[in-house]
């Protein structure tokens, strides 16, 4: 019987013998009811046995856990389910996008603010010293005639 | 499940039979509780959901709610099955991963641009080196000295 004396969870609920073979056993142990419960509510027996005999041996104890939080989704929200979870999530997405392109756009901003800050100093340094310039020029002008 | 089968070659071209009740090869009843969201026009959509949750369990989970709900759910279910489908391992649950890595990678992006504008709104705060007014910047300074030296006979 599965993997041990006592028949599979699945087993015990859909009251059968838990044949050595089982599919079910390596996934519903004896232990925890609820889960193989939870999940033929929402999927049915057949439907999980056909979905797990699709699918290669190493690949099924993920696609049973899968199946279980998809349950356990509908369960808790029997309109969404897990598409509640998604909006959700998408939501979330969508305002981090929101958030990163202000971000973004500050930077930018900022940059080019910098860009123009620096640009003025420049600027004003070049018109500062053509201003020394000039009045070096005026004091030897005035020295000179001072002389003269 | 009832199944008319004296009616079936007359309904084969029944066109008021919902994508269910054609799939399941039975007579649609006036009152079909799938038929409004399964029509005919969309059959695969019918086929996702029969093979993920089963006819049974889709039309039990409609009628344990109230009618003003149950365009959402079945819309949700097909979505649920629709993904099922395409990945039987890991279904919605696959979207659900994918959606948190990129919130992570969005998160890390933003908290990386913000760490960017903090620095360079650090770089351009004003240096405190002058008694001459708080509002003085480092040009401003330079002017001031180039001209209290190069023009002594002015003052």
């Amino acid at each position: 019987m599965g993997t041990g004396s006592s028949p599979c969870a699945s087993c015990k609920l859909l009251r059968r013998r838990c044949a050595k073979d089982c599919i079910f056993a390596p996934y519903f142990p004896p232990d925890d009811p609820h889960k193989f419960a939870i999940v033929h509510k929402v999927f049915g027996a057949s439907n999980i046995s056909k979905t797990l005999q699709e699918l290669p041996v190493h690949q099924r104890g993920d696609a049973v856990s899968s199946l279980v939080y998809e349950a356990n989704a509908r369960v808790r929200d029997p309109v969404y389910g897990c598409v509640g979870v998604i909006s959700y999530l998408q939501t979330q997405v969508s305002q981090l996008q929101v958030q990163l392109a202000m971000a973004k756009a500050e930077i930018l901003c900022i940059q080019m603010q910098s860009k123009s800050a620096v640009a003025h100093e420049v600027q004003q340094m070049d018109l500062s010293n053509k201003s020394i310039n000039g009045s070096s020029q005026l004091m030897n002008i005035s020295s000179e005639s001072f002389w003269a | 499940m009832s199944t008319s089968y004296s009616n079936l070659s007359s309904n084969d071209s029944n066109p008021r039979r919902c994508a269910a009740c054609k799939y399941l090869r039975r007579r649609c009843a006036e009152d079909c509780i799938l038929s409004p969201y399964f029509p005919a026009s969309l059959p695969q959509r019918f086929a996702c959901v029969h093979k993920i949750f089963g006819a049974s369990n889709v039309t039990r989970m409609l009628q344990q709610l109230p009618v003003d709900q149950r365009a959402q759910a079945a819309d949700a279910i097909a979505s649920e099955a629709y993904w099922r489908v395409q990945d039987p391992v890991y279904g919605s649950v696959g979207v659900i991963n994918l959606l948190q890595q990129e919130i992570y990678m969005n998160q890390r992006e933003l908290a990386r641009t913000q760490a960017q504008i903090a620095m360079y709104t650090a770089q351009q705060q004003p240096t405190e080196v002058t008694n001459f007014g708080p509002q003085q910047d480092s040009v401003t300074l330079e002017r001031t000295f180039l001209e209290f030296n190069h023009f002594p006979n002015l003052f």
